[in-house]
């Protein structure tokens, strides 16, 4: 039961992470679909950073770096879609696909070409990091305490103010609203759009982080984060784009998903003897059903996807 | 003179002639940051590995070998053309199908299931994995026209639903010492497509079936299907503003799931073709989606959206692949080209403003040149 609220939380806390993420970006009018992409290069920031730290540092310096790490390459790799789409008016959802495609690539071919350079025979995409991760973790009894619950709530908090009750906040929404009455009072419409897909990269990268950090101590890189970021996509259209309802959803999801890792431990799931496979697609099917109930009501912002072009009317 | 020059801008302002460009722009760019890459991995070998990736089967010396590889890679490449015919159907009607490597999942699963399990002759097994891939198309259009349900998402959680389904399926067929389906030319010979003839003009590689000629067939017509037809027109038209259908009489919500219905189709049938030529068997268990259906994405916007660019752009996006796979093992990883893939499609998204570039320029040089001509006449 523990286990089950452990990993509950530990989940949850990534899909708050990447669909706040993914709700500062669309608020700000820019869809980010390439939240999956920008997951894996936030991982694999984070991922170097602890495999260099090794197990000497002390606690404080290992997070501190190890976070830092996986927001700046997250940041990175959302600027790429924010430069595609923000001056040059591409197309969202094909830059947001080419982001996930280029965010896997890149891992692999990165970790392959350092594995190789480490040990001829080593082929495996896999980073190990065991000692590294021992930092974010904390034994109550039984219960694994992980920082980054923490992490989580504290942004869940900041994104609920930032987002009503600031200035910032205000302004970001009028870009996803309607860009061209914000420019008319004198709000830069590009500028609150960049640090829109920005904070969405810094809050995917730190989300990818955490999800390869949650259970276990190496990742391969070939399997990507497994549609997580799709997921909080889905977490977030459940939330309305509104931080407390997805703080919300997460938990939800967070629940499903976790019981595929722990369901052998409870007896009655047992004894339904279900194949491994139905726990596995659980969170998918869930989020599928949900969509369905909420779609048809659902409020997103106004301009999400739409160039912001100034001779428009 | 003044003639020529007429002639000249009209062919830079030729919508075909600026996507061709700019689609070469994109190879040009992608292979360039492909070779940066290998140069900061190792700089020793990069000349070489970005060569092999480029020459793919001419790696081989001997023509009897090449011709060989040339047909396993136009054998991917008609599968990978389905997709991205697949891809340019919906993005017509304004549906992005990210969920064509779930229905390219579905389609193999329902081929090889209804070839080695059911022991089915090639056109119905071909037949199935087209029903059961347009069947989850559908779900998609369904849920989108009646629940507003983004298609994006939805077949995105398709796609990992229908991995893990037909990981359970096909597990039935397994054999019992390798984690792959059973081989087709033992299982069930008369579940292989049929070669007529085409395996001897590549050294008698016997994967090369009709497979290769169909997809091509599939392009062209549907080429014609969205050109030259009253179907093809009013999807089109549903997709550019689907108010303006519904005034017009047309049954919208039905288009868009008949939409996604035919794209399901063609990429099941492009997995049909793919594992009913025995080339391949599905390793059961994968935890990752097949790249085919995301590698489609690339090649139907690498073609301009053009069912007969496709055709071009899928053979190249397979060609690198397959080159990918000769690279000097000991320093780089196959993966590379995936990478240029990707950085492929993401510079697709810079044709729109690259046209418009263009369009600004010729224009600007149309009026200079216009001014001159007056002035000249003046004087």
């Amino acid at each position: 039961m523990l286990l089950l609220i452990q990993y509950t939380l530990i989940f949850a806390s990534v899909l708050v992470l990447v669909a706040l993420g993914g709700c500062f970006s669309e608020h700000s009018g820019v869809i980010n679909i390439g939240l999956e992409g920008i997951m894996v290069i936030g991982a694999l920031g984070g991922a170097l950073m602890m495999k260099f730290l090794g197990a000497g540092a002390p606690a404080a310096v290992v997070i501190l770096l190890v976070v830092l790490s996986s927001v700046l390459s997250g940041i990175l790799c959302s600027l790429l879609l924010g430069v595609a789409a923000i001056h040059f008016k591409a197309d969202q959802t094909l830059l947001g696909t080419a982001l996930n495609l280029l965010g896997a690539a890149v891992a692999v071919v990165l970790v392959r070409a350092i594995n190789l350079s480490e040990d001829i025979d080593n082929v495996s995409s896999t980073i190990k990091y065991g000692e590294a991760k021992s930092a974010f973790v904390i034994r109550i009894g039984d219960f694994e305490f992980n920082w980054f619950m923490l992490i989580a709530f504290v942004v869940l908090i900041l994104s609920y103010i930032v987002l009503y009750k600031t200035k910032f906040g205000m302004r970001l929404y009028a870009c996803g609203e309607h860009p061209q009455a914000a420019d008319s009072v004198g709000i830069n419409v590009y500028k609150m759009r960049y640090a829109g897909v920005m904070i969405s990269g810094a809050l995917g990268g730190l989300g990818g982080l955490v999800y390869i950090t949650a259970g276990v101590s190496e990742w391969k890189f070939e399997n990507g984060v497994a549609g997580f970021g799709f997921l909080a996509l889905a977490v977030m259209i459940f939330g309305q784009w509104k931080p407390l309802n997805i703080g919300l959803a997460a938990l939800l999801f967070g629940f499903f998903r976790a019981l595929s890792n722990v369901y052998t431990g409870f007896d009655f799931l047992l004894s339904l003897k279900l194949p491994s496979v139905i726990y596995n697609m659980l969170p998918y099917i869930i989020s599928l059903i949900v969509l369905v109930f909420v779609s048809k009501k659902s409020r997103a912002p106004k301009a999400e996807g739409i160039p912001y072009d100034k001779g428009q009317r | 003179m003044n003639k020529e020059r007429t002639k000249k801008a009209s062919i830079l302002r030729n919508d075909g002639f600026q996507t061709t460009i700019s689609s070469i722009l994109c190879i040009l760019i992608g292979f360039l940051i492909g070779y940066i890459v290998l140069l900061i991995i190792n700089p020793k070998g990069a000349g070489d590995a970005i060569l092999a990736i480029m020459k793919n089967f001419l790696y081989y010396s001997s023509a009897v070998s090449a011709k060989k590889y040339l047909g396993t890679t136009l054998v991917k490449a008609s599968a990978l053309l389905m997709c991205a015919l697949s891809v340019l159907f919906a993005n017509k009607v304004g549906l992005f199908n990210i969920g064509v490597a779930g229905q390219y999942v579905v389609g193999a699963g329902a081929s090889l299931y209804f070839a080695v399990g059911l022991g089915m002759p090639w056109y119905i097994s071909l037949l199935a994995a087209i029903i059961f891939a347009a069947a989850l198309g559908g779900i998609s259009g369904f849920l989108k026209s009646y629940f507003n349900v983004n298609e994006v998402i939805s077949c995105i959680m398709l796609n990992w639903i229908s991995l893990y389904c037909v990981n359970m399926l096909l597990s039935t067929v397994k054999e019992s010492s390798t984690p792959y389906t059973k081989p087709l030319s033992s299982a069930n010979k008369d579940g292989l497509l049929p070669n007529l003839g085409l395996d001897k003009i590549f050294s008698n590689n016997k994967f090369v079936t009709i497979g290769v000629v169909l997809s091509v067939i599939a392009a062209i017509f549907v080429s014609i299907l969205l050109d030259k037809t009253k179907f093809g027109y009013e999807l089109k038209a549903t997709g550019m503003n689907k108010h303006a259908a519904k005034y017009c009489g047309m049954k919208e919500k039905r288009n868009i799931i008949i939409t996604m219905m035919i794209s399901g189709a063609l990429a099941g049938m492009g997995a049909g073709i793919f594992y009913l030529s025995g080339i391949e068997q599905w390793m059961i268990g994968q935890t990752s989606i097949p790249a085919m259906g995301f590698n489609g994405i690339a090649a139907a916007f690498l073609g301009g959206l053009n069912p007969i660019g496709a055709i071009f752009a899928s053979y190249f996006i397979q060609h690198i692949t397959s080159g990918g796979t000769y690279v000097d093992k000991t320093m780089y990883c196959t993966q590379i080209s995936d990478l240029m893939i990707a950085f492929i499609i993401y510079l697709c998204g810079f044709v729109f403003f690259f046209k418009l570039f263009l369009n600004k320029y010729l224009d600007k040089r149309d009026e200079k040149m216009a001014a001159k001509a007056r002035e000249g006449g003046e004087a």
